[in-house]
């Protein structure tokens, strides 16, 4: 499996310096940063962090606010302990997006804010981590209330 | 089964978990898996393009967060992203998606009760509970830290 | 009228269903009963904002419908009663508050449309020349008062039932020529702690199995007399059990017996998992299917037993269980 990774990879990097031309390169050489080892650790811990969740759901009853609760709290603790990060370093994005990583960001960032502002980082810290993906769920969420109905499922 | 499965409460439960069909768990946590790991690499790709920008770690992953959230506050928006869910389950409710999803699918259903009390209100009837948990774990965990760390840290 | 044991009355002088009408959504159009509906919609919404406002108007069209067609003036109708779902059983009163009719809003759960047929038979017995009753749900304003918003891409477990859509209707009348309500059998809650609401057949079947065999108990009937025993929506996991606890009671149903919520669906194509559910449930396929399978004399003896689970998103929350209740009605020619 890693050797043909490995091959495709260089297959990749073949591909764009010998086939494309020099513009295209330039465009599609954000690409060239992807790293696929990285991306296939990224693949394997996100979607083994989302079968706990699906093994919760269909074992335990637990409704879709109490999955979220769980895994982001989940997050928050094993972020203060310091292990979460090192889930972080191994599989990137593997362990930020899920909600584990929310979890972990809020906790990095009240930590961090201690660090920096004392007590009121405390209180600071955490939110201010997670601003981003708080303001835009906020503000889209708004948005398609504005632009769209809900639908009867089928 | 011995006994009537109606003398108590606890003989009836355990007879209607054996009357009830089972979820199809390997399946769910199959699609679960490749849904929620292929979530988790599209964070990737966009992190790792940022990184080639040079930008750092902790802005990439708010562009991570900003960028995946819009794309499902648009599938829901579109009445797509349930379709995802129900095929996916937790694949696409536990990335960050999911939290995105439960904030606009409420927005979206409220809507009808105004956009005040309605939109507004009850926006956060089910992602309501993950920032009350996650900003109050937070809380507790920049408190234990202020408490225990060893360096020094202003105290105002 | 006289009462037959603790809990049934017979009636002396049977009062007759003289018509019934039925209105259904459009997943309903789709299952295997939908030819026997007055009415599919192509849309859930049927051009209302919302879905609350759509239910009534389900119902008040319905209601229309069963006038028209039973030829009878709405003068002549003495009372009315009806119900639903959402709280306050809002539908009801918003969608019949222009039928100036006396009106009594029931709430039964997804018994309701039993328990105003059951009312209905008692009024005729004493005052009443015609009473009304109806009944209906919505999948949409279900969810949205139940369970979650109908974007929230969340999975169904494979005990979910699947709330009807569509509301039904009848007209009960002192003097007729049958089908005849003969007897009927009001239940008692009956609560076994089933807390899963996603589990509302088992929740409801303990109530069907006291009401079914109080009702063979103080007729001194057996399964046998009947043609057809007809449970409202305890779907396929309910009825499973349903069969199962009345056979270790000494009662063999498995012949005869069926649910609405099993019948409206397929459940093979429909991917409505444990069946139909819902005031409707009972209210359209009685109104639709079996009304006219009496008018044919192809059943000519029903036992129909409308079942519901008391409970709402509050007590839910507070970790109560769910009780059950179920009411029966006997239908003879």
């Amino acid at each position: 499996m890693m050797i043909t990774l490995l091959e495709c990879k260089k297959f990749y990097n073949d591909f764009f310096i010998n086939f494309q031309s020099e513009r295209v390169v330039i465009n599609m050489g954000i690409f060239e940063s992807i790293d696929l080892m990285q991306l296939l650790r990224c693949f394997v811990v996100g979607g083994l962090i989302c079968v706990i969740g699906q093994v919760l759901i269909d074992k335990t009853k637990l409704t879709p606010a109490r999955i979220l609760v769980i895994f982001v709290t989940t997050g928050a603790i094993l972020g203060g302990l310091g292990i979460y990060k090192y889930l972080v370093d191994f599989a990137g994005a593997g362990a930020t997006v899920p909600l584990t990583g929310f979890g972990n960001n809020l906790a990095k960032g009240a930590i961090e804010g201690v660090k920096e502002y004392g007590i009121v980082g405390i209180f600071t810290g955490g939110v201010k981590n997670a601003a981003g993906g708080i303001a835009a769920a906020v503000f889209f969420g708004y948005i398609a209330s504005l632009i769209s109905k809900p639908k009867m499922k089928k | 089964m011995g006994s009537n499965p109606l003398d108590t409460k606890k003989d009836y439960q355990n007879y209607v978990d054996q009357k009830s069909p089972n979820s199809p768990i390997l399946k769910n946590c199959f699609n679960a898996f490749w849904v929620g790991g292929l979530i988790c690499s599209i964070g990737q790709i966009i992190m790792d393009i940022c990184a080639s920008k040079g930008l750092d770690t902790q802005i990439s992953g708010t562009i991570v967060s900003i960028i995946l959230i819009g794309i499902s506050a648009f599938l829901t928006g579109l009445n797509i992203f349930n379709k995802i869910g129900k095929f996916a389950g937790a694949g696409s409710l536990v990335p960050i998606t999911g939290f995105a999803n439960s904030i606009v699918s409420p927005a979206m259903e409220y809507k009808s009760e105004g956009y005040v009390m309605g939109v507004g209100g009850k926006m956060f009837t089910v992602a309501g509970p993950v920032l009350v948990f996650g900003i109050s774990a937070s809380i507790i965990v920049g408190f234990i830290y202020l408490i225990f760390n060893t360096q020094t840290v202003p105290l105002v | 009228m006289k009462k037959l044991g603790k809990q049934t009355i017979q009636f002396d002088n049977p009062p007759t269903i003289l018509e019934t009408a039925s209105i259904v959504g459009p997943k309903e159009a789709d299952g295997p009963l939908a030819k026997y509906f007055d009415q599919c919609l192509d849309d859930e919404l049927w051009g209302e904002k919302t879905w609350e406002k759509a239910e009534s108007k389900i119902i008040k069209e319905t209601v229309n419908s069963v006038i028209a067609k039973s030829g009878i003036s709405s003068d002549t109708i003495d009372y009315c009663f009806a119900g639903d779902l959402l709280n306050q059983c809002i539908s009801s009163s918003f969608g019949l508050r222009e039928i100036n009719i006396p009106f009594f809003g029931i709430f039964g759960a997804c018994s309701t449309f039993v328990e105003g047929l059951s009312l209905a038979a008692v009024f005729t017995e004493s005052v009443a020349e015609n009473v009304l009753c109806a009944a209906s749900s919505h999948f949409c304003s279900a969810e949205k008062q139940f369970r979650f918003p109908l974007e929230l891409g969340n999975q169904r477990p494979p005990t979910a039932q699947w709330t009807v859509t569509g509301a039904g209707s009848a007209i009960v009348t002192k003097s007729g020529t049958g089908p005849f309500i003969t007897t009927m059998t009001t239940g008692k809650i009956v609560d076994m702690g089933i807390k899963d609401a996603n589990s509302m057949g088992a929740a409801m079947a303990p109530a069907a199995l006291d009401t079914l065999i109080t009702h063979f108990k103080d007729t001194g009937r057996t399964p046998n007399y009947y043609d057809a025993i007809i449970t409202g929506d305890l779907g396929y996991i309910g009825k499973d059990i349903l069969i199962d606890l009345a056979k270790l009671q000494g009662y063999n149903i498995k012949s005869n017996y069926n649910d609405c919520g099993v019948l409206i669906f397929d459940k093979s194509t429909q991917d409505t998992h444990s069946g139909g559910s819902g005031c409707a449930c009972c209210g359209t396929v009685f109104s639709g299917y079996f009304f006219n399978q009496l008018r044919k004399k192809e059943i000519k003896k029903l036992l129909l037993i409308a079942t519901g689970a008391l409970t709402n998103s509050t007590t839910s929350q507070q970790g109560e269980s769910i009780p059950g209740i179920a009411h029966a009605i006997s239908i003879e020619l």
